[in-house]
Parts: structure tokens; sequence; C-alpha cells
């Protein structure tokens, strides 16, 4: 499990730099990132060294701001890695809102971020079948 | 049941008309001899001041706009000579020149005793403390608010606009029980209030007067919700007066017009034809006891009705509804009148969603489109795309049904939207027409 950050930012130019400023100054690290945007308005999406933190700097910065669960998962750094594991993810019914890429490696593995519908769902899938995630604390400390 | 002056307030409507008429013949009188400009317009139309024999002529004599004052910048229509004039207040006039009126000292006194009776009939009394937010200056609200309370006898705090956080430091360390503002302000304190950590319960407030711009029940629900008040709506024009021409009564079915002070008309703005009680338009007030600036037949521009029963609070002043717009604010947008309030109707009627929102009206090609600017508040807010398109659809399509036009519904970020201490800015029109 873990805590993504997520902040409504309007299509207007400097506003995802502002957040990245309000965080540096801060002294929290982006350790994923990703926007989901439409003509209007993007939907920026953030693991963080410390979401608490991450929160309370951006709500006082005037965003909308919100936490969401997710979950990193560990995917084999190789052809077909992420494949198998959605595979076994839609085999057992399993929605996947979004995902994306965590900016770095836990050993050979990959980490990618998922937001599923049913977290405690995918947990237990996940633990049946084998497909590896991090906790909390690692994976802010990575 | 609080009453300031019984005997006025209560009075049957009988003595009430003949006092109106006493008052009417006696106004027309002065300004035919003292204001030339109304002397002219009445003989334009064959009026003479003994043609008013009923309540009824009032119809026969000629309206008075904004435009009227404007001509007559800056003291062309007082009645009295400037030795008498004791005050000047003047509108911020954006556009041409401003509109300046003038108080004698028994019309100051006058204001008072209005002021008084709707702090009154919103609770106040002598032992209150009232924090009065509204502007002081030019303005006619914070001096005309500040009089009133002061002649109840209640313990005014004159902070006017801005520096909302020391206004709410002042509120909590005074016990303020009664604030005066505008409806908008009241919800930007409201919010400065959560960002200061601070809560209703932490304060003493018990009711506000809120008024200077049309506010619809739904943004009453929602500031005594968030507030935890009772909030009442006062009404007022600086042409006539100035606040305290119209107050609810804790009843809030409708807003007591002075009409000792007052004579109110209903009228179809396109054909001026009066219209019979409890039909819609534009409301037109004529002044019967002004000295230094009488006024007859002033089109208001705002829109309500008229009910003239008595009321359960036991007062028999008529009652205008709730101002439903302003035909100033109103934009035509293909072939189709639209209100602020019915964007600000909808929008509190869909639950999370604030009320904070701008109408931006643009001609492309040759069709206007209409586009509404909403906040995206955390309690909406999701971190997915598909969800918060649905919430823009949802708003478009609801706006739609309610304005009989298509709308864009644009989300924007929370606080981005101009909030101005003083009037909200609603409406932007694009459009070269
Ligand atoms: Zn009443």
């Amino acid at each position: 499990m873990a805590k993504q950050i997520s902040v409504f930012l309007e299509n207007k130019v400097g506003r995802l730099a502002h957040v990245t400023r309000v965080l540096g100054e801060a002294g929290i690290n982006i350790r994923a990132l990703s926007i989901a945007d439409t003509s209007d308005f993007g939907i920026l999406r953030l693991i963080v060294s410390d979401p608490a933190k991450a929160y309370q700097v951006l709500k006082d910065a005037r965003f909308t701001v919100s936490e969401t669960e997710v979950i990193a998962v560990q995917v084999p750094d190789s052809p077909g890695g992420l494949a198998s594991v959605l595979e076994r993810m839609t085999e057992q019914e399993l929605s996947i809102e979004y995902l994306y890429a965590f900016l770095g490696t836990r050993g050979d593995d990959a980490l990618v971020i998922f937001k599923v519908e049913d977290i405690a769902k995918a947990r237990k899938i996940f633990n049946e079948k084998g497909i590896k995630f991090l906790d909390e604390s690692t994976l802010y400390k990575l | 049941m609080n009453y300031w002056d019984k005997e006025k307030e209560c009075m049957p409507r009988e003595y009430l008309e003949k006092l109106q008429l006493r008052r009417l013949q006696e106004t027309i009188y002065r300004v035919y001899a003292f204001v030339p400009a109304y002397r002219e317009k009445m003989e334009a139309l064959g009026v003479k001041p003994e043609d008013i024999r009923r309540l009824e002529d009032l119809k026969l004599l000629p309206f008075t706009t904004k435009q009227d004052l404007r001509d007559n910048y800056p003291f062309g229509l007082f009645a009295v000579p400037m030795s008498e004039v004791v005050r000047i207040h003047s509108s911020s006039g954006t556009t041409g020149k401003p509109t300046v009126v003038g108080y004698t000292s028994k019309d100051i006194d006058t204001w008072a005793e209005l002021m008084a009776r709707s702090l009154y009939s919103a609770g106040a009394s002598r032992y209150s403390v009232i924090q009065n937010s509204y502007g002081y200056g030019l303005f006619t609200g914070g001096l005309g608010a500040h009089y009133g309370a002061e002649k109840i006898g209640a313990s005014v705090i004159p902070t006017s606009g801005g520096n909302t956080k020391r206004q709410i430091m002042l509120m909590q360390d005074f016990g303020t029980n009664i604030l005066t503002c505008t409806p908008s302000y009241a919800l930007f304190m409201h919010e400065v209030m959560q960002e200061m950590g601070i809560k209703p319960s932490d304060l003493k407030l018990k009711a506000g007067v809120f008024g200077a711009e049309p506010w619809s029940e739904n943004m009453r629900r929602e500031i005594e919700g968030k507030l935890e008040i009772d909030a009442y709506d006062i009404y007022g024009l600086s042409e006539i007066i100035g606040p305290g021409v119209a107050i609810e009564c804790p009843r809030k079915n409708g807003l007591h017009i002075a009409e000792d002070h007052f004579i109110p008309e209903i009228i179809d703005p396109e054909t001026c034809e009066v219209l019979p009680e409890g039909t819609p338009g534009e409301l037109v007030l004529t002044t019967v006891t002004k000295e230094a600036l009488p006024i007859i037949r002033y089109r208001t521009r705002d829109l309500s009705t008229l009910n003239r029963s008595v009321c359960e609070c036991g007062r028999t002043h008529a009652r205008m509804a709730k101002v439903l717009g302003r035909s100033d604010d109103m934009v035509i947008i293909r072939g189709v009148n639209v209100f602020p309030s019915m964007v600000e109707s909808v929008l509190l009627n869909i639950p999370g969603v604030e009320p904070h929102y701008l109408l931006v009206v643009d001609r492309r090609g040759n069709l206007d489109e209409l586009e509404v600017y909403v906040e995206v508040s955390e309690s909406v807010f999701s971190d997915e795309v598909r969800k918060m398109e649905r919430l823009g659809l949802q708003i478009g399509k609801e706006l739609e049904s309610a304005l009989g036009i298509a709308v864009r519904v644009r989300l924007v970020e929370p606080k981005t939207l101009e909030r101005s201490e003083g009037k909200a800015k609603r409406v932007i029109d694009k459009r070269n027409i």
C-alpha cells in the first residue's frame, strides 16, 4: 500500500512548476509522477518522500489536493514483465483505474504504481499469485 | 416579536395609505416647486401636483432613472439649498459620471431609524455587539448601518471591509453577535476562518444582516449552515436612501418595505405598466419623506414581486420577494435572459460544489456561447479524470436545464476566481455588441 498525492491543476502556464517548487522548498522528494490531462484541466499524481507533509504544504499553497491509496508493484525488469502481472490481474477480474512507472528500481525489478478499484482484493490476489509489492515505508525511502 | 417602532411597522393598511397619500402629495408639491427637472418632466406629461388625489394617481407621474441623476450631476435634483445638506454620498461611477445623493439632518435621522428597525428585526438590541463590515466612505452601506446600530444603542465595531484575518480576530475577541456585510463577503470570511482554524462555536455570532447584492435562498442556507447563524436579507439603494429600505423579519418570507417612507410599485420593464400584486417585474420606489433628494418612481432595475397581506410577524408593510436579479447583471444569450443567481442556485444543489463561479459570455462566429467556470473543492475532487469529467458534464446538464441554453463548464482551481471583499464579480461579457 502507498499514499499517492493527487493535485487538481488548471491547464495554465506555470502550475506544474509551482507544485514542484512548493514541494522542493519543503524538502520533499518526488519519487514518481504522472499527469492525466484534458483540454481544461489536469490531475497530477505523485508519490513523494513524505505524503503527509506534501498534502499539508500543497493545501497551504491553496491547491486542491487529495490522498489516494495505491499499490507499488514489483515488476520483473525484462520483456513481458508487466504483461505477465497485468494478465494475472485480469484473470482475477481486478479492475485497474490507472498505472504509471516509478522512477527507481527494487533490486532487479522495476516498480509500477497501480490504482485499483478494490485495494483489499488486490492485496489478496498479489499474495496468492506471488506478485511482489512494496510496503509504504520502504517505498518512500527508495 | 421585536419591533423597533411597533406603531409604524404594524400600522393598519388603511391608516398607512392615508399617511402615504398625504406624504406623497407634499413631496410632489415640493419637487414641482423646487426641482426644475421634475417640473419639466411633469409638464411634458401634463401632470400637475393637484392631479395626485389618490395613491393610484402615482402612475400618472414620470419615472426617474439612474440616467436622470447623471444628467443632473452633481446636485441638480436636490430639493433643498446646499446649506441644508449635511451629507453627500456617491456611487463609484465606473461608467460615466457617478450618481450623487444628498441628505439633510432629518434625512440622516430617518435613515438611522430605518436601519435601527432593520437591525432590530434581525434580533439586535442595545446589548448587541454589531460588527459592521460594509465599506465606510462614499458607499452608503457602512455609514448607514453604523448610524442605525448606534441608534439602537448597540456596541458598533466599525471594521469596514478588508483585512479579513483581523476582522475575524476582533469578532472572536469582542464577542460579535451580529455581522453586517455583503453575503459573498460572509462566505469569504468563513473561508478565512477555516484557514485560521476558527469554528463558528468559537464565536458568539447569532445573526447576519446581508445586502448590497442579490443572493439566493440557497446561498442563505449555505451561510446559515457554515456560520451557524440566522441570515437576514436587507435591501436598499443609495438613490432611495441607502440600506434599510426593506428588511426581512424572522419569518424570512419577503422583505418588509418601510412603507411609511417609500411607496413601492412593480412594473413591466418593457411596457412600464404597473403590474398586479404578486406578478414579478421591476421594482419602482417613490420616496415620500426624503428632504434633500426626493425621488419619484425610481426604476431600481431589481426584479421582485410585492405582497401586501399582513405578515405572520404582525407587520403590515408590504413584502418584496428576495431580489431575483438585477436587469444590469442579466445577460441575454441567444435571446434567453440569464441571471447569475440562477447559476448559483444550481451549483448549491449539487453536493460538494461550492457556489464560486464566473459566467463568461463570448461570441464565436455568430453564435453566443456561455461558459461557466466552477471551482473544484476538495470534496468533489477525484484523482480519476473520468470522474472529474463526469462532474463537469453533470453541472453542465443541470445548468442547461435550469437556464434553457447550452452551457460549457470549465473546472478551475479554487480561489482562482476573483473574490472581492465587496461585491463578487459574476459575469464577464466578451462580446462586442
Ligand atoms: Zn414579517
